[in-house]
């Protein structure tokens, strides 16, 4: 345990200059954008020019970038990413509403592209060469070329209008009063084809590796040895085989969150999914920069926890992690 | 490239390359004048009239003159950002590896801070901070993409910093920046380039989610924007959304076959010499 | 006595690539039960490829003429149950992520029948058994955290876990410093008579083989030479072949038997 804690440790140290760096960035590109929030403010309101300096000074505007800087590093310390002009509220609050939506739509898809992914990559990489292994890694690369949003809107063709299995949009059934697992139900209903069309790429990518990683796996002298040693082909499938290729899909869950978290986007956009990818794109049709930079902040930062947990995972799956630190 | 025609996966994607290149270099000449204007009626159905062999979309704009100009768009933006996602990953990794101390250090905490934050997400605020144009989308979609060239430039040049044509160079009195770009960099190229087919394609389908949500370039015509003109009427006419939803799996599956083939290519004529 | 435990009758092995340079050769060779048989030559001398072929470990890409009969019939011994096999490389045999008493009991559990908690039992017997210190803590123990000579030891555990009548060691000792070798050596040389397993000692050391083995039969370029007791075949070697193995043993090892001091051996 003590070696999951040092390597916390250090990354946590690690994500802290890497988050330091994003909020450099987003303030640079704030900075960047044509006119202020002063400005989207009187755009989105129309209101009287007399107030525009004085806002400014309110909105402390008319200090050096330097000082601004200063400011806004300031304000995030306590949690406060400014006012969003698009909606007249607290771009935390706005935020923080659509979060939970975005996490379920995400850890479903990923549930459903690491599960799904991963067994069929075993299922082709137990017999490397065969004809079932050739057919799902044929189909794995065409469905890694298919666009989520294209995808989706198949999907949509196929299943909400013709089919009429899945409801078009939403995440729930509005005011239906559902409550407890009857909404629940209904919100995994909603989900289905969003999840999906999240989903299925990495699908393909978790199959891909998992069977290319098998293929490696299965050259290597400890599994000579575990065939000397009589096992079933199934114990030496599962328990080593796939067992030592699954590492480095673990590592990928990170690279794939922040992936993800971009794709939801358009996903959140088609089928009217209030997450926080839906909002990105609704702070971009508005105009509302200091929105969509506090979004892309805040999905940095979830992607920095989500890397977090998965270096967590990764050192109690691999014992070889972090050993020379702990010695040491 | 002989070895390469002997891998049928290749063949095919070089196939469908070639197709595509060809599509967008005759686009022109084929449909000349704008792609953009109206050509007959609204929602004429494929297959029915002669001269709109893929028929009209919502506007009445010709489809097929439509996707031909699309594949111009995709190209351009999916090689141009390659290539410069490759061009800065490499001088970056370069520098990283060769210099290694306080600038290693920050240049690769700027790359994590570049792949914590989603590249989708870091293209739109770009180009909606600066605005939709062609150079703004391929600009955008570099700035997320020479993450992977600079890492794996780096660990390459790590590897090759020691070697004696390294120490020679610098016997010699060359300026370390010229020995890092000019002896280092081309020897740490070779699998850089081999990310190069992921990078096209991702570029490529980033471009098309771009257009998608109407921040590509709005004056030419992109199989996103396609996509998403399609949608409005989905139900009456899911074939507008359908077709240049197919060309953009066809392209982007024709770079992944070819880039695979080359590095398989590559590793059978290394493994037979 | 019964009749032989393995009986090799006319064995040619070739790799398909080139069908007419053989790994094996017209090889005959018995192995009685509770026999020590030492097999000895250089590398390329085929005498892996017959350990692996008793086994019957080959690569699909090997062709196998001729008959290898176990206790008399005509079929392969069950890996593991019957055969326990050490390889060269204890680091690469055993499996980077799993504990390596889970490695142990998985023999026991496959071959013997056992639940988990039997077979961990089990485990924990064979590591008190192969020397290990505190096998309590080595049952979950991952290889990367042991020394090389202790690997082996696990992996001699392992192919014993089931309890063979026959194991074979090819090379088991050779990647290891000498100290730990002639420990290594001692403890395989104990086990067998414990257990009356018979033994197949592959090795290029004429000097360890004699040490270990009743009989001994020297391979080269896939053809068996010399096949004899081990006295015999040191003090009067027929062969020329065996003389110049021998010479070149002696010059060989005579510095290295003082030289490297064991370090971090068990």
């Amino acid at each position: 345990m003590s070696r999951a804690l040092l390597l916390l440790r250090r990354r946590l140290v690690g994500s802290i200059f890497v988050l330091l760096i994003v909020i450099v960035g987003t303030f640079l590109l704030l900075e960047a954008a044509p006119g202020d929030a002063v400005d989207a403010y009187l755009v989105s309101t129309g209101g009287d020019a007399g107030l525009v300096e004085a806002m400014r000074q309110s909105w402390g505007l008319d200090q050096s970038a330097a000082t601004r800087l200063a400011n806004y590093l300031w304000a995030l310390l306590h949690l406060d990413l400014g006012q969003s002009v698009a909606f007249s509220r607290p771009i935390r609050d706005v935020i923080l509403e659509r979060l939970p939506v975005t996490l379920i739509l995400m850890g479903a898809s990923t549930a459903l592209s690491f599960g799904v992914g991963s067994a069929l990559g075993i299922y082709a990489g137990a017999r490397p060469g065969s004809v079932r292994d050739r057919v799902l890694s044929t189909a794995s690369l065409a469905l890694y070329a298919v666009p989520g949003f294209w995808l989706a809107l198949v999907l949509v063709i196929v299943f909400a209008v013709d089919l009429r299995w899945f409801p078009i949009s939403g995440f729930e059934t509005i005011a239906s009063g559902k409550t407890g697992f009857a909404r629940a139900a209904d919100i995994a209903r909603h989900l289905v084809l969003p999840v999906t069309s999240l989903g299925v790429i990495y699908l393909a990518l978790y199959l891909r590796m998992m069977r290319a990683g098998m293929a490696e796996v299965w050259r290597l002298d400890f599994i000579r040895a575990a065939r000397a040693r009589g096992l079933s082909r199934r114990r030496i499938v599962l328990a080593h085989v796939a067992r030592n290729a699954l590492l480095p899909l673990v590592t990928m869950l990170g690279l794939q969150s922040a992936q993800m978290l971009g794709g939801s986007v358009v996903i959140e956009s088609i089928f009217s999914v209030p997450g926080l990818g839906r909002l990105a794109q609704e702070a971009v049709a508005m105009r509302d920069t200091p929105l969509l930079l506090g979004i892309i902040l805040v999905s940095a930062i979830l992607v920095v926890l989500i890397n977090l947990l998965v270096d967590i995972a990764y050192a109690f799956l691999d014992p070889r992690v972090g050993a020379s630190e702990a010695s040491a | 490239m002989r070895r390469l025609v002997q891998i049928p996966e290749a063949l095919v994607g070089l196939g469908i390359l070639a197709v595509l290149v060809v599509m967008a270099l005759a686009a022109p000449m084929l449909f000349p004048g704008d792609p953009l204007a109206i050509k007959g009626a609204p929602l004429l159905p494929p297959f029915q009239e002669w001269s709109l062999p893929l028929g009209t979309d919502r506007l009445g704009r010709d489809v097929l003159a439509e996707l031909f100009h699309g594949a111009r768009t995709s190209l351009a933006v999916g090689l141009a950002a390659a290539a410069a996602a490759i061009a800065v990953g490499a001088v970056i990794g370069t520098l990283a590896g060769f210099a290694g101390g306080i600038l290693d250090e920050t240049l690769m905490r700027i790359t994590d801070a570049f792949q914590t934050v989603p590249s989708f997400l870091l293209a739109l605020a770009f180009v909606s901070v600066v605005g939709p144009s062609l150079t703004v989308v391929v600009i955008a979609i570099a700035l997320s993409a020479w993450t992977g060239p600079a890492r794996v430039a780096r660990a390459e040049v790590l590897s090759i910093r020691e070697r004696d044509f390294v120490a020679g160079a610098r016997v010699i009195g060359m300026h370390p920046l010229e020995i890092a770009l000019r002896e280092v960099l081309p020897n740490a190229l070779p699998p850089v380039l081999a990310l190069s087919s992921v990078i096209v394609a991702s570029a490529i389908l980033i471009e098309a989610a771009l257009s998608f949500l109407g921040l590509g370039d709005p004056n030419r015509v992109t199989w996103g924007g396609m996509i998403a003109e399609g949608r409005t009427v989905l139900r009456s006419a899911p074939f507008l959304s359908i077709v240049p939803g197919i060309a953009l799996v066809l392209t982007v599956l024709g770079v992944y076959l070819a880039g695979e083939g080359v590095v398989e290519g590559t590793a059978v004529r290394k493994g037979l010499s | 006595m019964t009749g032989p435990l393995v009986s090799i009758r006319d064995l040619s092995v070739t790799y398909r690539r080139d069908a007419t340079s053989f790994s094996l050769r017209n090889i005959d060779l018995d192995i009685a039960p509770g026999e020590r048989l030492a097999i000895i030559g250089e590398s390329g001398s085929g005498k892996s490829t017959l350990a692996l072929a008793v086994a019957g470990l080959l690569p699909p890409t090997a062709a196998v003429n001729g008959a290898i009969l176990w206790s008399g019939q005509l079929q392969l011994p069950r890996g593991g149950r019957d055969i326990g096999f050490v390889f060269q490389d204890a680091s690469a045999s055993l499996d980077p992520v799993m504990a390596v008493g889970r490695e142990i009991a998985e023999v026991a559990h496959t071959h013997l029948d056992q639940d988990w908690a039997q077979a961990e039992r089990r485990a924990l017997e064979l590591l008190r058994r192969v020397k290990l210190p505190d096998p309590g803590t080595v049952l979950h123990a991952y290889p990367h955290q042991l020394s090389g000579g202790q690997r082996q030891r696990v992996a001699i555990a392992a192919a014993i876990a089931a309890g063979p009548r026959l194991l074979i060691a090819d090379e088991a000792t050779s990647a290891l410093d000498t100290i730990v070798q002639a420990e290594i050596v001692a403890l395989i040389r104990q086990l067998v008579a414990e257990d009356g397993m018979a033994l197949l000692f592959v090795s290029h050391d004429i000097a360890l083989a004699a040490e270990l083995a009743d009989r001994i039969a020297v391979f080269r370029r896939g053809e068996m030479v010399e096949l004899g007791k081990a006295n015999a075949v040191i003090q009067a070697p027929e062969h020329a072949y065996t003389k110049k193995l021998l010479d070149a043993h002696i010059g060989l090892d005579a510095e290295p038997m003082i030289a490297p001091v064991g370090h971090g051996h068990v």
